[in-house]
C-alpha cells in the first residue's frame, strides 16, 4: 500500500468518527452548560477535540508524502496509517480529558487557527523564494557549461550547434538582448506619451461622464489575453507594416521587431495611464489653485506643477511598463521571429529574451542539455531586471506618497 | 482695464493651451479607435466560422463502407464531404446496429475548402469542383449551418472538425486546481498578515515579496513550474494539475493584496466594538471583518481567475500547448486551455483555422470580459462608504 | 509632577465612603519610546460616575483603554503598574481578556453599531458568551436591554432593519444596550456624547444616571459641564499625569490646583 492509498482510507475514516465525537462532545456540554461557568461555548470544546483527533494524523501524512517527494525516504503506507491512527488516538484521549470548565477550548482552537494561518503565509513566501531559488539552481547548472562572461559578452547565439562537450561561441546572449530592448523601447515610446496624455486627458480635461467611458474602456484593453495580441500582431499589424514599408520604398521582414513593438505599446497603455491617472488625482488641489490664481492657463499648470509633483508616481508606472514589456511573451513569440540578430533596423526580425525561452523549453530537447538550461540562464537575467526594476519602482512611490499623504 | 484684453504673448499661450489638449484628446482617441479596430478586425475576421458549410447527400450505412468508409456517399461527393466526419461512421455504425443496410438523405459536414469557398475566401478546391459545388447550391444541396461542432468538439487536424471543447473543459480544469489552492492560501496568507501578524521585519519582507511576486514575468512561472512540479515533484506534464498549480502562484499574489485591500477597508470601529464586547481576535475577524470584506475578496479573486484564464506564456512552457483531440477526464490527463488553443490554431497555415482562431478569441475575450464585468459589478453593488 | 495634598485628602474621604471598584497603581504607559501615561493612581468608587477630563492628548483614552486592556491590540504599546478591579490585577497572565471585557464594557466615541440588524447587534455579545443561544430566551433579553437603554419604544418596530440606518444618537444608545446585554460591572465611555447633538447628549446623559444604579460607569468627556453635570467624581489630566481627583463639586468650585483652575475657567485646552 503506498502513502496515498493510506491517506485516503485514513481520511475517509478518521474524519467522519472527529465529526461525531466532535458533536457528542457539544451536545454533552450543552447539557451541562447552565449547571457550572464554563470557560467556552460547546461548539468550542467540539471544534477542539475534533481538530485534536484529525490533525496529528494529518501530520503525519504530510510529512510522510514530503519525505516521499523529497525523494528522502519513502515509508510504508501500512506504517505511516498504523503510526496515524495512533496519533489520533492519543489526541482523542488527550482532548478528551480535556473537556472540562476550566479549559479553555476556545484558546486552543484559535491557536490551531493561528497556526494554519501562519503556514498559509509561509506557503506564499515559499513561492518567491522558490522561484528564485528554481531558476538560480538550474541558471547555475548552465554556467557551469557557459561561462557567465561568454554569456553576457558574445554576440553569436546557436544553441542548436551547441553539444554537450562543445558550447564554446554558441551562448552569447547580446544580440537577444538587443532585440529584447529594441522592442521594449518602441513599445515604451508608444505606451508613454499615450499613457500619459491620456490619463492626462481623463484627470484634468474630461468631465465625469467621459472619464466613466474612457476608464473601463482603457481597462477593457487591459483585460485582453496576451495571445490575442499575438495574434492580431501577425496576422493584421504585421502585413500592414510590411505594406506600408513597402510603399515608403523599404524592405521589412514579416516577423519584424516593429510589429511587436507597437502591440505591445498598445498593450501597456492601460497599465501606465492607470497609474498615472492616479497620481495624478492625487495632486492635492490647493496646488492647481494656487498655480491657476496666478493666472497660468490650464496646460502651464499641468505642465509646470501638476506633472513634476506627480513625477515620481509616473516614473514607477513607466518602469513597471518596462518591465511588462521586458518579461512579455506571447506577442514576441507569435510575431518577432526566432533569429537572434544584431541590428539598428526595427524592419529586420529580431528574436527575445522569452522567445528563447520558449523555444529552448518546447523542444524536445532533454531537460539537462545545454540549450533546456540556457532557458535558465536567460530567466536569471530577466527575474533580476524585473526585481531592479520593481524595487526603483517601490522606492520612488514610497517617497512621492511620504511627500503628498 | 487694457491688461486683461488680451494681446499677442497671451493668444500664443491659448494657442498652446489648445495644442496641449489636442493632444491629450487625441492620445485617448488613439487607444480608443484601437480598442474599436481591434474589436472589428476580430469579428470581422472570427464571425464566420459560427456557420459552416454542410452538404445533404445520400449516407449508405453498409457492410462495404464500414470496410471502406468513403464509400458511405456516392462518388462525386467524396472529394468534398469531410473526411474526418466519414471516418467516424464505422464506430456510429457499431454503436447503432439498427441503422445498418439503410440508406438516408442527411446534412452532413462539407470540407474545410468548400466552407472557405462558400464563404468567399481563398481556397484549394479545382474548378471543375468550383462549379459542382455552385450546382449544388443552386439545386438547394449546400448551405452554411450554425456550426455547433465548434462548441462540441475538440481539437482536430481537419479544420472543419476542429472545436474548442476540449480547450474549454481544459481551461475549466485548470482553473478549479487554480481556484482550490490559490483562494485558501491566498485569502489565509492575507487574514494573517492584515488582521494577526506583528508589525515587524519579518512582516515587511513578507509584504516586499509579495509585491515582488506580482511583478516576475509570467514565462518566469513557467520555469518554476517546470524546474520544480515536473522535474521535482514529478507531476505530469501537460496535465490541468501542472497548470493550475503554476497559474495557482501567479494568482496567488493578486488575491492576497486584494484580500489585504478589503480587510484594511473595514474601519478599525468594527473590531475594536467586537474587542468591547469581549470577541476574541478571531471572532472579530470571523464574525465582523470578514463578512465585511466578502465582496472585496470576491471581487479580486474573479479578477485573478480572470488573468490566469487568459494567461498562455507559462503553460506552453510546461507542455500545455500539445494537441488534445478528446476532452480531458481528470485532472492528471493531458490537457490544453483555450488561450494556448488559439495560439497552436493561430501557428496553422491553412487558412480555415484562422477564422477559428478568431472565433475562439472571441469566445475568450467575452468569457473573460463577463468575468471582469461581473467583478466591477459586484465591487459598485456592495461598495460601503464609511 | 508633584504629589498633590488636595487629591491624597479626596482620596481618603472617597475611600472611606465610597466602596472602591478599581483601583490603579502606579500605571505608566508607553508607546513605542513616548511615554503616554507617567505613574497614574486612582480610585475608583462603586456605582458611581467618575469622569476624566484635560486636554486632548492628556492621556485619558489611553487611561481608559487600559482598564479593559483595549490596549493589547496595540502592538507598540508597553505597560507597567497595576489595575485591580475588585482586588483582582487584571494585567495577571491567567486572566482571560474575553472574560474580562465581559465583566467591563466600553462605549466608543463615534457610534460603531456592527453593520448587522438591530437585534443581531444586542444579540452578539450574549451568544459569544454563552449567556443565552437563540429563541425565546434572546427576544426576551433584547427587548429587556432595549428597554434598559430606553430605546425600546423607538426601535421596536424594526428590530430587524440595519443598526447602522438609525440616528447618531440612536446608534449610540444601541451601543450602550449591546454593552449592557453581558450584564458588566463596569461600562466605560470614552466621550460618548462628541459626534451627537445636543438633544441627543441629553439624552444619553439621562440613560448614563439611570444605569448608575446599577453599573460603575467611567466616561471621558471633552465638556466641562457635561462632567459637572453627570459625575460624582472628576479626575483631571494633563500631560499623562493626574493632576487632580476629587468630588466633582469640589473640583469644580474650589480647585486645588492651579491647573485644574485654569482648565475649567477655560484659560488653556
Ligand atoms: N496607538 C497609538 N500609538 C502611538 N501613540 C498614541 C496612540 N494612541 C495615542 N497615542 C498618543 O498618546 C497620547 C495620549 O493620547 P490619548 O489617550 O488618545 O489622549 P486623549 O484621549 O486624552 O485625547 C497622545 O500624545 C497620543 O498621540
Ligand atoms: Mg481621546
Amino acid at each position: 500500500m503506498n502513502t496515498s492509498d493510506a491517506a485516503f482510507y485514513f481520511f475517509i475514516t478518521v474524519l467522519p468518527i472527529a465529526a461525531v465525537i466532535g458533536f457528542l462532545v457539544k451536545s454533552k456540554v450543552q447539557n451541562a452548560f447552565n449547571d457550572t461557568h464554563w470557560r467556552s461555548l460547546p461548539i468550542h470544546y467540539a471544534f477542539y477535540v475534533g481538530l485534536v483527533i484529525a490533525l496529528p494524523g494529518a501530520i503525519a501524512f504530510f510529512f510522510a508524502s514530503a519525505l516521499h517527494l523529497l525523494t528522502i525516504y519513502t515509508a510504508d503506507g501500512i506504517h505511516v496509517l498504523v503510526l496515524a491512527t495512533l496519533l489520533s488516538m492519543w489526541g482523542g484521549f488527550h482532548s478528551l480529558k480535556n473537556v472540562r470548565p476550566a479549559f479553555c477550548a476556545r484558546e486552543s482552537v484559535e491557536r490551531i487557527i493561528r497556526y494554519f494561518l501562519i503556514s498559509a503565509a509561509f506557503i506564499s513566501i515559499l513561492t518567491t523564494i522558490g522561484i528564485v531559488l528554481a531558476i538560480i539552481f538550474e541558471a547555475i547548472h548552465f554556467f557551469k557549461i557557459v561561462s557567465l562572461w561568454e554569456f553576457l559578452t558574445g554576440t553569436h547565439w546557436a544553441p542548436d550547434d551547441a553539444t554537450e562537450g562543445n558550447t564554446s561561441g554558441m551562448f552569447g546572449s547580446i544580440p537577444i538582448f538587443a532585440g529584447t530592448f529594441m522592442i521594449t523601447i518602441i513599445a515604451m515610446s508608444v505606451a508613454v506619451p499615450v499613457g500619459i496624455l491620456s490619463a492626462v486627458y481623463m484627470s484634468e480635461y474630461a468631465s465625469e461622464h467621459v472619464r466613466n467611458i474612457a476608464k473601463p474602456a482603457l481597462e477593457i484593453l487591459a483585460g485582453i489575453p496576451t495571445v490575442v495580441y499575438g495574434f492580431f500582431a501577425a496576422i493584421t499589424v504585421s502585413p500592414l507594416v510590411v505594406n506600408f514599408a513597402e510603399s515608403a520604398g523599404l524592405h521589412a521582414d514579416y516577423t519584424n521587431a516593429l510589429t511587436p513593438g507597437l502591440v505591445m505599446g498598445i498593450m501597456i497603455i492601460p497599465f501606465i495611464s492607470s497609474l498615472s491617472d492616479d497620481v495624478i488625482r492625487s495632486v492635492p488641489r490647493s496646488l492647481r489653485d494656487a498655480s491657476l490664481a496666478l493666472g497660468t492657463t490650464n496646460s502651464e499648470t499641468i505642465i509646470k506643477i501638476v506633472l513634476p509633483t506627480a513625477l515620481p508616481g509616473i516614473i514607477a508606472a513607466c518602469l513597471l511598463g518596462v518591465s511588462r514589456a521586458l518579461g512579455e511573451t506571447m506577442i514576441v513569440v507569435m510575431a518577432a521571429g526566432l533569429r537572434p540578430n544584431l541590428t539598428w533596423n526595427p524592419l529586420e526580425g529580431m528574436t527575445t529574451v522569452t522567445v528563447r525561452i520558449v523555444d529552448a523549453l518546447t523542444g524536445d530537447q532533454a531537460f539537462d542539455s545545454p540549450e533546456t538550461l540556457s532557458a535558465f540562464g536567460l530567466g536569471l537575467v530577466l527575474l533580476v531586471i524585473t526585481l531592479i526594476l520593481n524595487f526603483i519602482s517601490i522606492y520612488v512611490t514610497r517617497r512621492f506618497r511620504s511627500q503628498y499623504e | 482695464m487694457n491688461k486683461i484684453v488680451s494681446n499677442k504673448a497671451l493668444k500664443r499661450r491659448y494657442r498652446k493651451e489648445k495644442i496641449f489638449k489636442g493632444a491629450a484628446i487625441f492620445a485617448l482617441l488613439l487607444a480608443a479607435s484601437f480598442l474599436v479596430f481591434f474589436f472589428s478586425n476580430m469579428i470581422g475576421k472570427g464571425v464566420s466560422a459560427f456557420s459552416q458549410a454542410e452538404i445533404l447527400v445520400d449516407v449508405h450505412y453498409s457492410e462495404s463502407s464500414m470496410k471502406s468508409y468513403r464509400k458511405a456517399v456516392d462518388k462525386p461527393y467524396r472529394k468534398i464531404v469531410s473526411r474526418g466526419w466519414l471516418r467516424t461512421l464505422p464506430m456510429y455504425m457499431e454503436d447503432n446496429p439498427e441503422v445498418m443496410g439503410t440508406t438516408r438523405q442527411e446534412w452532413v459536414l462539407a470540407t474545410a475548402d468548400v466552407d472557405q469557398y462558400l464563404k468567399g475566401y481563398p481556397n484549394r478546391l479545382k474548378d471543375k469542383h468550383k462549379q459542382y459545388i455552385d450546382k449544388l447550391q443552386e439545386e438547394g444541396k449546400l448551405k452554411l449551418a450554425f456550426n455547433t461542432g465548434f462548441f462540441t468538439r475538440g481539437d482536430s487536424k481537419m479544420a472543419e472538425l476542429a472545436g474548442i471543447k476540449s480547450a474549454v473543459i481544459g481551461s475549466i480544469l485548470v482553473l478549479l486546481v487554480t481556484l482550490a489552492v490559490a483562494l485558501p492560501i491566498g485569502v489565509m496568507t492575507a487574514i494573517y498578515l492584515e488582521e494577526f501578524a506583528p508589525d515587524n521585519r519579518l512582516t515587511q519582507l513578507v509584504e516586499v515579496n509579495i509585491n515582488n511576486l506580482a511583478a516576475i514575468p509570467s514565462i518566469l512561472f513557467g520555469l518554476l513550474g517546470l524546474a520544480i512540479f515536473i522535474n521535482f515533484f514529478g507531476v505530469p506534464r501537460s496535465s490541468a494539475l501542472v497548470g493550475g498549480l503554476t497559474l495557482a502562484l501567479m494568482t496567488l499574489p493578486v488575491i492576497i493584496i486584494t484580500t489585504r485591500a478589503a480587510l484594511r477597508a473595514v474601519p478599525n470601529s468594527i473590531r475594536e466594538a467586537a474587542y468591547g464586547l469581549g470577541a476574541s481576535r478571531w471572532q472579530a475577524v470571523f464574525h465582523h471583518v470578514l463578512p465585511l470584506a466578502f465582496p472585496g475578496i470576491l471581487t479580486g479573486t474573479i479578477i485573478g481567475l480572470a488573468q490566469a484564464m487568459g494567461e498562455t506564456a507559462p503553460l506552453l512552457v510546461i507542455g500545455m500547448m500539445a494537441y488534445i483531440p478528446d476532452s480531458p477526464t481528470g485532472f492528471t490527463d493531458a490537457a490544453t486551455v483555450l488561450p494556448a488553443q488559439i495560439f497552436t490554431w493561430a501557428g496553422e497555415s491553412i487558412r480555415a483555422y484562422e477564422e477559428r482562431t478568431a472565433a475562439a478569441i472571441l469566445v475568450l475575450v467575452t468569457i473573460l470580459l463577463s468575468m471582469n464585468a461581473f467583478a466591477i459589478w459586484l465591487r459598485k453593488r456592495f461598495e460601503t462608504r464609511w | 509632577m508633584l504629589l498633590q495634598f488636595g487629591y491624597a485628602n479626596d482620596l481618603k474621604q472617597g475611600g472611606n465612603m465610597n466602596k472602591s471598584k478599581i483601583s490603579i497603581h502606579e500605571l505608566k504607559l508607553w508607546y513605542d519610546k513616548n511615554q503616554a501615561l507617567h505613574g497614574i493612581d486612582l480610585q475608583i468608587a462603586e456605582k458611581k460616575i467618575t469622569s476624566f477630563i484635560g486636554p486632548s492628548g492628556c492621556g485619558k483614552s489611553t487611561l481608559l483603554r487600559c482598564l479593559n486592556r483595549m490596549n493589547d491590540h496595540i502592538s507598540n504599546c508597553r505597560i507597567e503598574g497595576k489595575v485591580l478591579i475588585d482586588n483582582q490585577d487584571i494585567y495577571d497572565p491567567n486572566v482571560d481578556v474575553v472574560q474580562l471585557r465581559s465583566h467591563i464594557g466600553m462605549v466608543f466615541q463615534k457610534p460603531n453599531p456592527f453593520p448587522k440588524s438591530i437585534y443581531e447587534n444586542v444579540a452578539y455579545a450574549p451568544r459569544i458568551h454563552g449567556i443565552a443561544s437563540s429563541g425565546d430566551d434572546m427576544d426576551e433579553l433584547v427587548e429587556n436591554v432595549l428597554k434598559k437603554a430606553s430605546l425600546w419604544k423607538e426601535v421596536k418596530d424594526k428590530l430587524h432593519q440595519p443598526g447602522t440606518a438609525l440616528s447618531g444618537g440612536q446608534q449610540q444608545r444601541l451601543c450602550i444596550a449591546r454593552t449592557i446585554a453581558v450584564k458588566p460591572e463596569v461600562i466605560l465611555m470614552d466621550e460618548p456624547c462628541s459626534a451627537l447633538d445636543p438633544i441627543a447628549s441629553a439624552k444619553i446623559e439621562e440613560l448614563m444616571d439611570e444605569l448608575k444604579k446599577e453599573y460603575t460607569i467611567i466616561i471621558v468627556t471633552h465638556s466641562m459641564q457635561q462632567a459637572a453635570r453627570v459625575s460624582d467624581f472628576t479626575a483631571f489630566f494633563y500631560m499623562g499625569n493626574l493632576v487632580e481627583f476629587g468630588n466633582t463639586g469640589n473640583i469644580f468650585t474650589k480647585p486645588q490646583q492651579q491647573q485644574t483652575e485654569d482648565y475649567i475657567t477655560g484659560r488653556f485646552g
